[in-house]
């Protein structure tokens, strides 16, 4: 009955599934959006009812409207709940929701943390994996703040599909918690020779994203991707080592002739063609890094264009494509081998498709010369007309006055056919890069002098002629260009001849219909014609002339009063009024025309782009200083809006990018002079003479050669750039004719018979002379002002960030934050006073732990390991022998190939080792090491590797010590202050006793939970019996009974560690608890519940801290009288002084006060304030500690303590 | 990196869409609707790359498609992917889809978009490549299908119901219209890449220290 009832809700519940919804939405063409209105109606129903089942169902309908078009966002708290079902079946459905459509600004994103955290350490392989699928579509950085700790973990996990996923999203966290990078790079970088290929593949895609955004930081990794590009089979990581080479290679030269061999061998031997391009890729970019022109190079070249050539021609599309674009980034340093694929290139041209067409058109820019560019240009008008659709058509105009314009007009000989180019081109209708035209227009005719009175003739004729404005001009750029025009003609009227005429066409009211803007620069330029007609008639006397022309434009200037466009209205009233007065006194027969002419007078330079950012702030200036008091802090913070966080955050991650070293500096000036060189705005000497430039000021030194003009300017129609061509080819012919006709001279008594031989050879570039000198002006900059500095960097560059260098030790403030027992964040609050107590009672993880030691040992250890690793790459680019296998006799590669790898195999040890060995022993180790023989170094490796479980422990003893300055030469046993505190088959548990001197009734107790079978542990849970004196603290509202669950689970073989808060009353006496860690292992048999007891023994020691203390205080303690006094006496000690003050001060948390010879004054402190001071004296085998103490009791139980642990040596 | 990865039919019908990148709703239907018309006014033998999707970041990307029949598969992708990697790579996801919906047709993506979601998901995670290797795709999809058959048959009587519901539905309409679509019939494009497979030797590599 009750089945029944449950299946007809079901029923009723289920009436739509996704198929449902598709099926129902196909049914509805004609009413879609209601239909779907509908729908969501029921999915809102839906998301209502209490039902998992149900819930998951609507979100999976929810997903499938949000690929149509529909916003879900509303739904994303429901999202979240079907999130956190137990079952994978709707946890599926609720992370492909998220991922679809969670992003940083959706606000319940936050409550996602936990459950993502957890289904991170589920046992269920596939909640992991369907977790960081989901997390990778929508990390934001708290998420990645928060969970890169766990995420970390989970790159080492037992399975691969776990390990690939992990590896791979840490990209991501890198992204947004760009501070997860270097504590998690050494993991990352393991992952690299991981045995499962998959995560070895993602390893690899992850730090070529990395490297290919910041390469220098990654150099240090080529010998290891050095070597998987020659181990690896897999194509997939092949292609992305390579792809990484080309990225590093120009940041390292060496590194490149290193590579060539391989990869040729590569080229010849692959049949996979992505694979084949990747490498030819990468060999284009070693050649660039070369230097080029190389002779022994030249045979990588040829092969490379080679095998182009080949894809090219192939017929399949896509080859002939990828074959076009690597072509032309050999074009930039070879530019030779390519342009004898001229042919190829422009059949390409021709080629129905259009990819390939624009790639062809790529390589067109680069294969210009002075000989061909008019004959390319050419042909590419003819394209022009040709082309169908607007955006090829475009794209060809664009790249014809890119290839004119490059290098500062480099490749221009004849100025008078590139206006008349840029003329014709502005029969272009509908293109939207009129201003292009125009911008080229002003630049030429300003920058280039000889060429004013031509470009003013032709700009004449377009504001002549009516095609321009009699087309829609609203939809139509090519107006633009009147623009240029306009102002051509007023700035250079002297050079105008029909002046009279170009003013009335500037006149006419057809004018009134261009866009504002353009009318506004005709009115400008009105006034500017009309002062120079008018000095000319006045000059010639003629009156009336005069007269007239002013009363024309006083007739003709108020249909621009009249416009809608303030700026013209503006300009145009104030011109008329001007005109009128002039009109006055011409009437009084007044000369006005000089001082009319006076407005205009001088020459406008040309102004580089960045000039206005250049111009240096004078000195005393702060810009970001306030100038009124700022505003209230209260005030700000309510009504910031959100962007300035975003821009706040952006500023830190900013200041963090390491400080750029002077090679760096000198790299970049390098290649900003390059790009300066190639830039047209950036002027600069260059040797070639028709474009040296005088750095006098004043224009009146530019040496201005007058063109001669043997071309009629006035051709009827408009399109004559063709006859430039003749023209030009013609001189061309008579330049060459000449110049053998000398060379027949020079050469005929010497060698009659090679002449004809010389003459028929190509002309080279430097044989073409230009039609006329042109001087180009150079644009103004401040003066001082660097034409570029960095400021082209964009600030916001997420990937900037990740510029970090991986290669310096991880300091203390780098760790990943972790999920820690609640208390710890009032441990972790700043302590003046003890500072180094709170370092200690921050009892961080393993890993850190280690980095700390590091830190410490910064000094001396890890400034060696780190010039060592720049040494090595250095060695391994450098010294490595000149790839000898092509004359290597075929009998013996096996035994030379085995010699040299040997070496190599040693040296990785020796590094792994000298890291480890640092670890554990400081830096005293580095001595012996490197006496020790190869043999005891495999065995030593083997031996740590059995004992890295433990290492850990060992390392804090180092740290401890060096710590208390008590470390001399003799290298000390290992030391842990972790105690075993139970241990089964399962399990087992180490535990340390931390104080800390702000709270003076807790204490932290740090438990290494480390799992020792094979199975999974989870659920656990740590309970003790509080005695009346100590009690565990447990969150609110939880009675004394109720244990504390352990914040992680343990996969097989892995530990971790947790901490739990005690609070005490009295700390004389040491206490011990009894307590219970339960738990369930979980297994493919399935899981069982166990427990394991434990007694905690909470010495009186570890109440102490380690608190320095000098020696004039330490003798005022002593004298104020009122410290108890107890001694003790050990006979049996063995082991040295030394030895024996590390051990007290590691176990029992003192430090030494002063130490002279055989005997120590050493200090400590308990939570509560009780002093502690001994004196400790060493006799023949024996030693005697005096204490004294605040209160006997503790003293008393302290010395006991003390025998205990000295007894034992 | 991979930007996006979308899939239409030849009338611009969305059947899946996965942005790696945040994109408003509007903009990504609007990025569908550029995308579409870039990529179906292209003749069939021109080359499968196509720069400059407006919408999608800049003039470092690159559209990515092959075109199957009814459908366009297309990958936005940066200069960090091998062009002939990613249509490689369209492919194997094709053949994986043909694998898990036993000979694939315009119809099962569209009734099944959760599911294609789910084969993506295993070989690429946000933007970046994590599985080429058909066979342990397919053994992972397998897999997660199994569980979730165990959650729905045997622990989860509820889910039960509704999985009966659901074949019941299936077996309706979309079976008389499956004869109507022809299946994407795999051409046999020659392969660039031999993923995984084929093992190559790096001869006369000089060893290195």
């Amino acid at each position: 009955m009750a089945l029944k009832m449950v299946k007809g809700s079901i029923d009723r519940m289920f009436d739509k599934n996704l198929q449902d919804l598709v099926r129902g939405i196909r049914n509805h063409k004609e009413d879609e959006a209601k239909y779907i209105s509908q729908c969501i109606d029921e999915i809102k129903q839906e998301l209502k009812q209490d039902n998992i089942a149900v819930k998951a169902n609507a979100v999976c309908k929810l997903t499938y409207l949000q690929m149509l078009g529909y916003d879900i966002s509303w739904a994303a708290f429901n999202i979240i709940e079907v999130m956190s079902a137990s079952k994978f079946t709707f946890k599926r459905i609720g992370y492909l929701a998220a991922s679809q459509c969670f992003h940083e600004g959706t606000d319940v994103i936050m409550l996602t943390t936990n459950q993502i955290r957890k289904d991170l350490s589920s046992p269920n392989q596939y909640d992991t994996g369907v977790a960081l699928t989901g997390l990778s579509c929508f990390v934001t950085p708290d998420l990645a703040r928060d969970l890169a700790n766990d995420i970390m973990t989970l790159m080492s996990h037992t399975k691969p599909y776990i390990r690939k996923k992990a590896v791979l999203i840490m990209y991501k966290v890198f992204l947004k918690y760009p501070e997860s990078l270097r504590p998690a790079f050494p993991r990352l970088k393991e992952k690299l020779e991981d045995p499962d290929p998959g995560v070895q593949s993602a390893a690899v895609n992850v730090i070529c994203e990395l490297a290919r955004r910041n390469p220098k930081n990654y150099l240090s990794l080529a010998p290891l991707f050095f070597k998987l590009m020659t181990s690896s089979t897999n194509n997939w990581v092949l292609i992305k080592i390579i792809k990484l080479f080309g990225a590093l290679t120009p940041l390292e030269p060496r590194l490149g002739k290193k590579l060539i061999e391989p990869l040729t061998n590569l080229i010849h031997s692959t049949s996979a063609m992505s694979l084949l391009y990747e490498c030819v890729n990468t060999v284009i970019a070693v050649l660039i890094s070369l230097s080029s022109g190389m002779p022994n190079h030249s045979a990588s070249i040829q092969l490379c264009v080679q095998k182009l050539r080949i894809l090219i021609e192939d017929s399949d599309q896509n080859l002939k494509y990828l074959g076009l674009l690597a072509m032309s980034k050999i074009l930039k340093t070879h530019p030779k081998s390519v342009q004898s694929h001229k042919d190829l290139i422009l059949q390409c041209l021709d080629d129905k498709d259009e990819s390939i067409r624009l790639r062809a058109l790529d390589l067109l820019y680069g294969m210009v010369s002075k000989k061909n560019l008019m004959e390319i240009v050419k042909k590419l008008m003819i394209h022009v007309d040709k082309a169908e659709g607007t955006t090829y058509r475009d794209e060809l105009l664009t790249k014809i006055i890119d290839i004119c314009s490059q290098s500062n007009y480099q490749y221009i000989t004849n100025f008078e056919w590139y206006i008349s180019i840029l003329v014709e081109l502005t029969r272009l209708e509908g293109t939207r890069h009129g201003h292009l035209i125009a911008a080229q227009m002003l630049d030429v005719a300003i920058r280039v002098k000889a060429i004013r009175k031509f470009a003013v003739s032709q700009m004449a004729m377009l504001l002549d002629n009516a095609h321009l404005i009699a087309s829609n001009t609203q939809r139509n750029g090519i107006c633009e260009v009147l623009y240029a025009a306009a102002w051509i003609c007023g700035e250079f009227s002297e050079h105008l001849e029909e002046a009279n005429q170009t003013l009335e066409a500037m006149l006419r009211p057809k004018v009134t219909t261009l866009p504002g803007h353009i009318q506004a620069v005709y009115v400008q330029n009105m006034v500017k014609l009309y002062a120079s007609i008018l000095q000319q008639k006045e000059q010639a006397g003629e009156k009336e002339a005069a007269q007239e022309i002013t009363q024309l434009m006083i007739e003709r200037l108020p249909q621009f009063v009249q416009s809608a466009d303030l700026e013209v209205q503006e300009r145009a009233s104030c011109i008329l009024q001007l005109i009128k007065y002039i009109q006055k006194l011409q009437i009084k027969e007044v000369p006005v025309a000089e001082e009319v002419i006076a407005l205009f007078a001088g020459e406008l330079n040309p102004v580089a782009p960045k000039a206005q950012k250049k111009v240096p702030v004078p000195e005393g200036l702060d810009l970001d200083a306030w100038i009124n008091e700022p505003p209230s802090d209260s005030e700000s913070e309510d009504e910031k809006p959100k962007t300035i966080f975003h821009d706040e955050e952006q500023r830190h991650s900013r200041h963090r990018q390491p400080e750029i070293d002077e090679e760096e500096l000198a790299r970049r000036r390098e290649a900003r002079k390059q790009e300066q060189a190639n830039n047209p705005f950036y002027i600069k000497s260059s040797p070639s003479p028709q474009k040296r430039y005088q750095d006098t000021p004043g224009v009146e030194h530019i040496p201005v050669v007058q063109i001669d003009l043997s071309v009629p300017l006035k051709v009827p129609g408009m399109p004559m750039s063709d006859q430039y061509v003749k023209l030009e080819e013609e001189r061309r012919h008579k330049q060459k004719l000449e110049k053998d006709k000398k060379k027949k001279k020079q050469k005929k008594e010497k060698r009659g018979k090679h002449h004809r031989h010389n003459s028929l050879q190509t002309e080279s570039e430097e044989d073409i002379a230009p039609a006329h000198r042109v001087d180009i002006i150079t644009e103004e900059m401040p003066e001082n002002a660097l034409p570029s500095d960095e400021d082209d960097k964009d600030p916001n560059d997420p990937y900037k960030a990740l510029d970090i260098d991986l290669d310096k030790p991880l300091a203390d403030s780098e760790k990943l934050p972790v999920q820690r027992h609640r208390n710890v964040e009032a441990l972790k609050s700043p302590d003046s006073e003890a500072p180094l107590v709170e370092k200690k009672s921050k009892k961080p993880k393993k890993k850190e732990k280690k980095h700390k030691d590091k830190e410490r040992e910064k000094d001396k250890g890890k400034k060696k390991e780190k010039e060592k690793k720049g040494e090595d790459l250095d060695f391994w680019l450098s010294t490595a022998p000149p790839p000898a296998s092509s004359t290597q006799p075929q009998g013996e590669p096996e035994t030379s190939a085995a010699v040299v790898a040997e070496p190599q195999e040693v040296k990785k040890e020796e590094r792994e080792e000298q890291e480890e060995e640092e670890d554990d022993e400081g830096k005293k180790s580095s001595k012996h090491k490197k006496k020790k023989h190869k043999k005891e170094k495999e065995e030593k490796s083997k031996d740590k590797k059995k004992s890295k479980k433990k290492s850990h422990q060992n390392k804090e003893e180092t740290a401890e010590s060096v710590q208390n300055g008590t470390l001399e030469d003799e290298p000390l046993p290992p030391m842990s202050s972790y105690r075993l505190l139970a241990e089964n088959p399962y399990i087992k548990m180490t535990y340390d006793i931390q104080g800390n001197l702000q709270h003076d009734s807790q204490v932290t107790v740090s438990v290494i939970f480390e799992n020792k079978s094979s199975s999974f542990l989870k659920s656990m849970e740590l309970n003790v019996l509080d005695s009346l004196n100590t009690k565990m603290l447990r969150p609110e509202g939880s009675s004394v009974h109720d244990g504390i669950p352990v914040p992680f689970q343990l996969p097989p073989g892995i530990s971790n560690e947790a901490q739990f808060v005690f609070t005490l009353q009295s700390i004389v006496m040491a206490q011990k608890l009894k307590g219970t860690l339960s738990f369930i292992v979980k297994n493919d048999e399935g899981s069982t519940h166990d427990k394991l007891d434990f007694k905690l023994h909470f010495s009186c020691a570890s109440y102490l801290i380690t608190t320095p203390c000098y020696s004039d205080a330490f003798a005022k303690l002593l004298e104020s009288g009122d410290l108890h006094m107890s001694s003790i006496k050990v006979d049996g000690i063995s082991i040295s002084f030394q030895h024996l003050l590390a051990k007290i001060c590691f176990h029992h948390h003192f430090s030494v006060v002063e130490r002279v010879d055989s005997c120590a004054s050493m200090y400590s402190r308990s939570i509560q304030g009780h002093h502690v001071c001994l004196l400790v004296k060493k006799g023949e085998n024996s030693i005697s500690i005096d204490g004294k103490c605040n209160d006997s009791t503790l003293l008393s139980n302290l010395l006991d303590e003390m025998k205990e642990t000295l007894s034992k040596c | 990196m991979i930007k996006a990865i979308l899939i239409f039919n030849n009338h611009g019908k969305p059947r899946l869409s996965k942005f790696y990148q945040r994109y408003s709703e509007d903009t990504q239907q609007q990025i569908i609707r550029e995308t579409f018309h870039l990529v179906s006014k292209r003749d069939e033998n021109v080359c499968n790359f196509l720069e400059g999707g407006l919408l999608i970041g800049g003039s470092d990307n690159k559209l990515i498609y092959r075109h199957y029949a009814t459908l366009y598969f297309v990958f936005c992708v940066d200069s960090s992917e091998s062009e002939l990697g990613i249509l490689d790579l369209i492919q194997v996801f094709v053949e994986t889809l043909d694998k898990c919906f036993e000979n694939v047709c315009e119809l099962d993506l569209i009734f099944h978009v959760d599911k294609v979601h789910n084969i993506l998901a295993e070989m690429v995670m946000g933007g970046m490549v994590l599985e080429t290797n058909m066979n342990e795709i397919v053994t992972q999809i397998d897999a997660q299908n199994k569980l979730e058959k165990s959650e729905g048959w045997v622990l989860f009587g509820v889910f039960c119901l509704s999985s009966l519901y659901t074949q019941a539905g299936l077996a309706g309409a979309p079976a008389r219209a499956v004869s109507a679509v022809k299946n994407m019939n795999l051409p046999e494009i020659p392969r660039n890449i031999n993923i995984g497979d084929i093992s190559i030797k790096v001869p006369n590599l000089p060893s290195f220290k």
